[in-house]
């Protein structure tokens, strides 16, 4: 008997009567001979609980985490400082351990932070509706894509090469199940080449998409490309970066119809990429096409008021083949850390964070970029990341600065071949001056050790 | 019937975290400014300045403690009592893999690091994709998908690609059974797929005559789930997936229902190309309200070389030993950012450690013991009213039809359900699957002791007996949760789905 079960051996006779078979084999004569395993499974045995946790603790030490290093890494993810009071709610059981609030009475904790964590993301973006969470950041931008479908029925979607290359990639992976064509459109000094933008979009294009700031940490004339899609009928979607829209002008207010955005900066862990969550805002007008779970306030019985989940009929247990998306669990324990972090940080705080990183940013970049072999790979303005060139290559300079406990960031040359002598450096409120005096000079260093003629190159 | 007075939490009024900000208060103090304090005018030019702040609250930490706290005591969860939601396997959820999940090289392990400093978390893994991979009976696997839905997404657009790969592009329909999941469905369509129904034979299994008229060269997948949604074991799956395989469909396993089988029977030995897994169910990642999950699949070797980037894989004598392989040609592409719900790999790699091969088998046995005892248990102090839809043997979970208590008592499943809150349990899954009147979908799941089985059934027995004496108690349940019977009508009519702006 594991730890997790309870039927004794009496009780297992006691219920295999009630049920009136013999043996716990009988309830299984439906699977037919052929396919019943005989044998075990080619597992280990079973462990204690204190043998698992030593094992899984084991594992994890072999990992440099940023509590191991000064981390500058992003590239979409971010390490931002997580406060303690989201630790504590979240190991509430109350919100830990209840599924997707089919039985409103006994749900009102969750569809009430649902509709807080609405109205935070719609407050941020700008726009006046919110789902309750999808899955990630690219997989929120692609079901963008699905929307345009379902919205215009046009066949082609249009892309900058400055969004997030997992979100791009994800795109195209999904458009091709539903049938539609991707374009890609050029970088021109780190920002979207909105000459070509504007030749690429078309009565034919169905969505238009861009991301503030770009992967390069450049800020983006947004709302020309809005314009652009708008002129030709299109929806325009723009991912957007949570933390720097205390300071940025919001997707709403630059015309766009979608915005949509990784959410792990607003108080998730780290967790390797996920458990994260996507967000996902739009317009009044898309509201019943919108994917995902939405929470709505009504009434009860006796008139209190209460919170349901609401425009079912869009979702695939009601409309199934119509559904606008298949989504069904999505990241509601994940979208309550974000509600939370954005009520710890505010209304004034997020304006902080976001002058803190770009002044932070601002410093990191001047000082790097006055080292000799490093350049700026553009001189656009940035909030919390920018990208350098290096005169070394990229993959040793990081391995060398790794072993003096910087992590100096993520090499453009992964998904940008024409970038491949380029880096991405993260800033966040807990990156301090001296952690960005200690990056310079361990680059600085890095560079000059490494950046002899013969071992000049392209590193991935 | 004379109602009971208004409940403390019934008397307070619901107000947002919104409605509670005081322009001045606060939570988060600032890091102290230790670089120069340049005008933010000249690092970012005006017009793509944000005019005025976003309307966030302003609430110091004490009262977001207390708002969120007294929110939660407003959901009934888990650790709290019985949630027997059928179809969504509401197992104990151990505690220690909270513990595991938030060691910091874990949780505080981001996404980009080099795979050489990450192989703590590449070999978990790559050992969690080994084990999934045994559990079902086929051998690649990815962890990537985020969800059922999203591991049902990545199955089709495999099937797809398996497809044109052999330059067949004939094939643009699904099968699946009028029982299925409505994720099903709906994953068919965003994969560009069209939707054939297959009918339920009298045993509550799939109508094989129905499947052998509609397989032929426009098939291009099967999806099925087994046991189905009806809780039964397909007696014919071995034919069935001759059929789809015979038309030259990819045969796809919904792993909804994993845990009735855990250890005893494999999909792949069934003929299944692909599975997904639910993390979230069959191996307790907590529910979280909604999520997170995570959605592996597990594929044959046919569907393999199309398996979304990257994988994780082990390289023999390879440095660094546990790496991600992104040199996949065929592979659809990717299906989201990083490498997938990691924290959910902690805990599921975790639970299959603790239980072993052994222990997760028993897990479905008992689990399957629990459901036919229930399902006994029912039949005794409610058969007329409530009979069981198709009587077999169940699997893990089993569906009652309410058709002859709303007849005979004047109460539906719904209002069984509301009663069964005052009762202190988290009702069943109620009106799916579609076939069955007035349905009622039970999964009761290993962790629950016989005692909480038999008190089950008895509320339920009690809430028929006081329905046959005054139906209008039921129709009017509940009465002691936070707020009653909530207006979805109105709510959908005119949807109020944010704080109004101040």
């Amino acid at each position: 008997m594991s730890a997790y079960t309870s039927l004794t051996d009496a009780d297992r006779s006691a219920m295999l009567a009630a049920i009136g078979v013999d043996s716990i084999d009988d309830l299984f004569e439906v699977v037919p001979e052929a396919l019943r395993l005989d044998r075990a499974l080619n597992l280990p045995g079973g462990l204690s609980e204190q043998d698992v946790e030593a094992h899984l603790r084991a594992m994890a030490s072999r990992n440099t985490s940023a509590d191991d290093e000064i981390c500058f890494l992003g590239a979409g993810m971010y390490d931002h400082y997580v406060p303690a009071l989201i630790d504590s709610i979240l190991a509430r059981s109350e919100f830990l351990t209840p599924y997707t609030p089919y039985q409103p009475e006994v749900s009102q904790g969750g569809l009430q932070l649902m509709f807080e964590y609405q109205t935070a993301i719609s407050e941020l973006t700008g726009l006046p509706v919110s789902n309750a969470s999808l899955y990630e950041g690219p997989s929120a931008l692609a079901s963008a894509g699905y929307l345009a479908k379902l919205a215009n029925g046009r066949s082609r979607l249009v892309i900058s090469r400055a969004v997030h290359p997992h979100a791009r990639e994800t795109l195209v992976t999904v458009a091709r199940g539903y049938g539609m064509e991707v374009t890609e459109v050029p970088l021109r000094e780190g920002l979207t080449d909105l000459d070509v933008l504007a030749e690429a979009v078309d009565v034919d294009t169905a969505a238009v998409f861009v991301q503030q700031p770009n992967f390069l940490g450049a800020i983006e004339d947004i709302a020309a490309a809005a314009e652009l899609a708008r002129a030709e009928g299109a929806l325009s979607v723009c991912a957007c970066d949570p933390m720097t829209l205390g300071v940025l002008r919001p997707p709403g207010a630059a015309g766009f119809d979608i915005a949509t955005g990784e959410g792990q900066a607003l108080g998730n862990r780290l967790d390797f990429g996920g458990p994260s969550f996507g967000f996902f805002a739009a317009t009044e007008e898309h509201l019943r096409r919108m994917p995902g779970r939405i929470a709505g306030e009504t009434t009860d019985a006796d008139g209190r008021r209460g919170w349901v989940l609401t425009l079912q009929t869009r979702e695939q247990h009601i409309r199934r083949e119509r559904a606008t998306h298949n989504i069904c669990t999505a990241q509601v324990l994940n979208a309550l850390a974000g509600v939370i972090y954005l009520s710890w940080l505010g209304r004034r705080g997020i304006v902080e964070v976001g002058e803190l990183m770009a002044r932070r940013s601002d410093y990191a970049r001047r000082a790097l970029s006055e080292l000799d072999g490093v350049s700026t790979l553009h001189d656009q303005p940035v909030v919390r990341e920018f990208a350098v060139r290096l005169d070394a290559p990229v993959g040793a300079v990081i391995e060398h600065c790794a072993e003096r406990g910087v992590n100096v960031g993520y090499p453009l040359g992964t998904d940008y071949p024409e970038y491949g002598d380029g880096l991405l450096v993260a800033i966040t409120e807990r990156r301090s001056r001296a952690d960005i005096d200690r990056l310079v000079e361990v680059v600085g260093h890095a560079v000059s050790e490494l950046s002899r003629p013969a071992q000049a190159g392209v590193a991935r | 019937m004379t109602l009971p007075a208004d409940t403390p939490q019934q008397r307070e009024r619901a107000t947002t975290i919104f409605e509670k900000s005081v322009p001045g208060r606060r939570a988060f103090v600032p890091p102290g400014l230790d670089v120069p304090e340049i005008p933010m005018s000249d690092l970012i030019p005006d017009r793509a300045r944000r005019a005025s702040p976003p309307g966030l609250p302003e609430i110091a930490e004490p009262e977001i403690v207390r708002h969120y706290n007294r929110m939660s005591r407003r959901n009934f969860d888990l650790d709290a009592g019985f949630y027997p939601l059928g179809s969504c396997t509401m197992k104990h959820n151990p505690k220690l893999h909270e513990r595991l999940a938030g060691l910091p090289g874990n949780a505080r392990l981001h996404p980009a690091q080099r795979p050489a400093a990450a192989q703590g978390a590449l070999k978990l893994m790559w050992h969690l994709q080994e084990a999934l991979g045994e559990i079902v009976g086929l051998r690649a696997v990815s962890l990537q998908p985020s969800a059922g839905s999203h591991g049902e997404l990545a199955g089709v657009l495999l099937a797809r690609a398996y497809h044109e790969d052999r330059g067949d592009a004939r094939r643009t329909r699904v099968l699946t059974p009028d029982t299925a999941h409505g994720t099903n469905p709906a994953t068919v369509s965003m994969a560009g797929y069209e939707v054939v129904k297959v009918g339920t034979s009298g045993d509550g299994g799939v109508d094989i005559e129905d499947l052998r008229s509609k397989a032929d060269d426009t098939i291009a997948c099967l999806m099925l789930t087994n046991p189905n949604t009806l809780g039964l074991f397909d007696r014919n799956i071995e034919e069935i997936t001759r059929i789809a395989r015979d038309c030259g469909a990819v045969a796809y396993y919904d792993g909804a229902n994993l845990n009735a089988i855990m250890g005893i029977s494999r999909p792949g030995d069934m003929g299944f190309d692909v599975v997904h897994f639910n993390l979230h169910k069959s191996f307790t990642q907590p529910h979280g309200g909604g999520g997170p999950g995570a959605g592996p699949i597990a594929v044959s070797e046919r569907v393999a070389p199309y398996l979304p980037v990257p994988t994780v894989v082990r390289r023999e004598g390879g440095d660094p030993q546990f790496d991600l392989d992104f040199d996949r040609p065929k592979s659809i592409g990717r299906l989201r950012g990083f490498h997938g719900n990691y924290g959910v790999f902690v805990r599921s790699y975790a639970y299959i450690c603790s239980l072993g091969a052994e222990g997760l088998r028993e897990a479905s046995e008992i689990a399957v013991l629990n459901a036919n005892y229930l399902l006994a248990r029912l039949k005794e102090v409610a058969g007329d009213a409530l009979p069981v839809a198709f009587d077999r043997i169940c699997g893990h979970e089993f569906v009652l039809s309410g058709a002859p208590m709303k007849r005979d008592l004047g109460i539906r499943t719904l209002d069984l359900a509301k009663r069964l809150l005052d009762h202190g349990y988290h009702p069943p899954t109620v009106y799916f699957p579609l076939l069955v009147e007035e349905a009622l979908l039970i999964e009761p799941t290993e962790t629950e002791t016989r005692e909480t089985l038999d008190a089950f059934a008895e509320a339920v027995g009690a809430i028929l007996a006081e329905a046959a004496e005054d139906p209008a108690i039921a129709l009017h349940a509940p009465y002691t949760t936070p707020v009653r019977r909530l207006d979805e009508a109105t709510a959908a009519r005119r949807p109020v789905v944010r704080q109004p702006p101040t």
